[in-house]
């Protein structure tokens, strides 16, 4: 069953330097359950699209449903069933991390007894205990990072979006988030999109990965397929698939300069 | 889901203000200075009105407590854009305008509680005018800062930086305090300046501010008060909400 479908979606920024197409046309298809990973170089358009995926930003071209409902005819009904964890986070730094979740979980519609505890529950799961009455300013890069992840799972959303959701995070809790990314899709079904920058981590965690390179999808596929496409052997490094597939040297033409 | 929402983030805000000492006092500053040493200099002039002189000054201030308090409404949102948090709350499914009210709200009471002890303090310092009177005086203060902090918030939300939003709001908010007399009955000046001072919502609002402060609450004044008041709040709650609903603002 298809969850996320899109096609030709699109957006373009005006700014006053003129227009900036930071989308052009995007056409995906993820399957209830998938867990796909969204790849591409700096600017190329992936929190664009999951901006416009999550109802934040209007597209300017193309039409896309998620979980059914129509992203632009139905903008309610799609919130409902997302999470979104943004690639720079959403939590008020002079705020307490348990009144963060709480106030999230009434957000989603949560009774106060039940937001409460649901505030208890994900802090156990992201590893958060101890910390429900700290600001959120007073946390760690990465223990930050696990409360922005916790925020946006708080519903059981059955799309989850998690937007560089590993930045930061020291490797134990890095593989640990990819532990509880397979347990939400395994116990619950729920469908995943993540971007990363860690080739690594695409690498063991998603089922598909979709290149996105000036605002199109340039290449898409299993791991395993991507590195036979564009690196001719199964067991090539997906650092190489990606550059092929982005048309960049897979090593340096020129000699890096000496200093900049 | 309307009341729900918008329950969810009054209560959000209130706590915070009820948290900040400062929040809740500061903006009582200006108008509390204006009343200890500016209120005495009234006591012997002539106004051109029969009322006292607290009569006319006091619902100048409470209207200007509402004017500076809620204009300045927006640069909250101005932060919480930058930290993520408006983005946030856009994802979850509660109305969008209810993350305009819940704000609202919370500013119409703040402020409203800061008219109260301010007109306290008025008592103090010789006030004298009957409770009805007092009452419409807040209900004024109140309506007055939802609709400006409806707009505060709507002209936050299209601005990307705090130097694009204080500019205007102080633009905007020094020539309306002076045009529409809050600290001294424009009547006092020349014909054009009482016509100029028509144009603003708040020569409104603060004539019929100062004839319930007198016990006169049938007149024309206070009709023309009423409906701009509500004009005003309607649709200013209306650009407001306008903006909350549009998807990327
Ligand atoms: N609000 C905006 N106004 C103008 N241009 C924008 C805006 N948001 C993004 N862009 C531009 O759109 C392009 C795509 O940006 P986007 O944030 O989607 O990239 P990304 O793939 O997420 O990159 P990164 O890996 O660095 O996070 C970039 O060129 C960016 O500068
Ligand atoms: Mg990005």
């Amino acid at each position: 069953m298809t969850v996320i479908s899109t096609s030709g979606l699109a957006r373009t920024f005006t700014t006053p330097s003129g227009p900036v197409e930071a989308v052009r046309s995007v056409d995906l298809s993820i399957r209830a359950g998938e867990i796909v990973g969204l790849l591409g170089p700096n600017g190329a358009g992936k929190t664009t699209t999951l901006r416009m995926l999550t109802t934040l930003l209007a597209p300017t071209g193309g039409a896309a449903t998620v979980a059914g409902h129509d992203l632009v005819a139905d903008p309610a009904a799609v919130r409902a069933v997302c999470g979104y964890v943004a690639q720079s986070g959403g939590v008020d730094p002079f705020l307490t991390v348990r009144e963060e979740l709480v106030t999230q979980g009434r957000l989603y519609r949560l009774s106060r007894a039940d937001a409460a505890a649901r505030a208890e529950e994900l802090a156990g799961a992201l590893g958060l205990d101890g910390l429900l009455d700290r600001k959120a300013v007073s946390l760690s890069g990465g223990q930050r990072r696990r409360l922005d992840i916790a925020m946006g799972l708080t519903h059981r959303p059955t799309v989850l979006f998690l937007d560089e959701p590993t930045t930061g995070l020291d490797p134990g809790s890095r593989t640990d988030l990819w532990e509880l990314v397979r347990s939400l899709r395994d116990d619950h079904g729920t469908t995943v999109v993540l971007t990363t920058h860690h080739l690594d981590e695409a690498d063991a965690l998603a089922d598909r990965l979709v290149l996105i390179d000036g605002g199109t999808v340039v290449a898409e596929g299993t791991p395993a397929e991507l590195k036979t496409r564009y690196a001719d052997s199964p067991d090539a490094s997906l650092q190489d698939a990606f550059l092929a597939a982005t048309g960049r040297p897979a090593t340096p033409a020129e000699p890096a300069p000496a200093a900049v | 889901m309307l009341f729900h929402g918008t329950a969810i983030i009054f209560e959000r805000y209130a706590r915070q203000t009820l948290r900040s000492r400062f929040q809740i006092f500061f903006g009582m500053l200006m108008p509390l200075l204006y009343l200890l040493f500016f209120g005495p200099l009234l006591r012997d002039l002539p106004l051109g009105s029969p009322a006292d002189s607290w009569q006319i000054l006091v619902p100048g201030l409470l209207l200007q407590l509402s004017l500076f308090g809620a204009s300045f409404a927006g640069f909250a949102i101005i932060v919480e854009k930058s930290t993520g948090v408006v983005e946030r709350m856009r994802v979850t499914p509660v109305s969008r305008p209810a993350l305009l009210l819940g704000r609202v709200l919370r500013d119409a009471l703040l402020l409203t509680f800061q008219a109260v002890l301010l007109v306290l303090a008025a008592l103090l310092m010789g006030l004298r005018a009957p409770l009805a009177g007092i009452l419409i005086g807040f209900a004024f203060t109140a309506v007055l800062a939802l609709s400006l902090a409806s707009l505060s918030y709507a002209l936050a939300m299209r601005v990307a930086t705090p130097q694009e939003f204080g500019p205007v709001i102080n633009a905007v908010t020094m020539p309306a305090m002076l045009l529409s007399g809050l600290m001294l009955p424009i009547t006092l000046g020349p014909g054009w300046l009482d016509v100029v001072s028509h144009l603003t919502p708040f020569r409104y609002l603060v004539d019929a501010v100062r004839d319930a402060y007198t016990g006169s609450y049938a007149t024309a004044h206070m009709l023309y008060g009423v409906l701009v008041a509500a004009g005003f709040a309607a649709a200013a709650v209306t650009v407001g909400t306008r903006v909350f609903r549009r998807a990327g603002a």
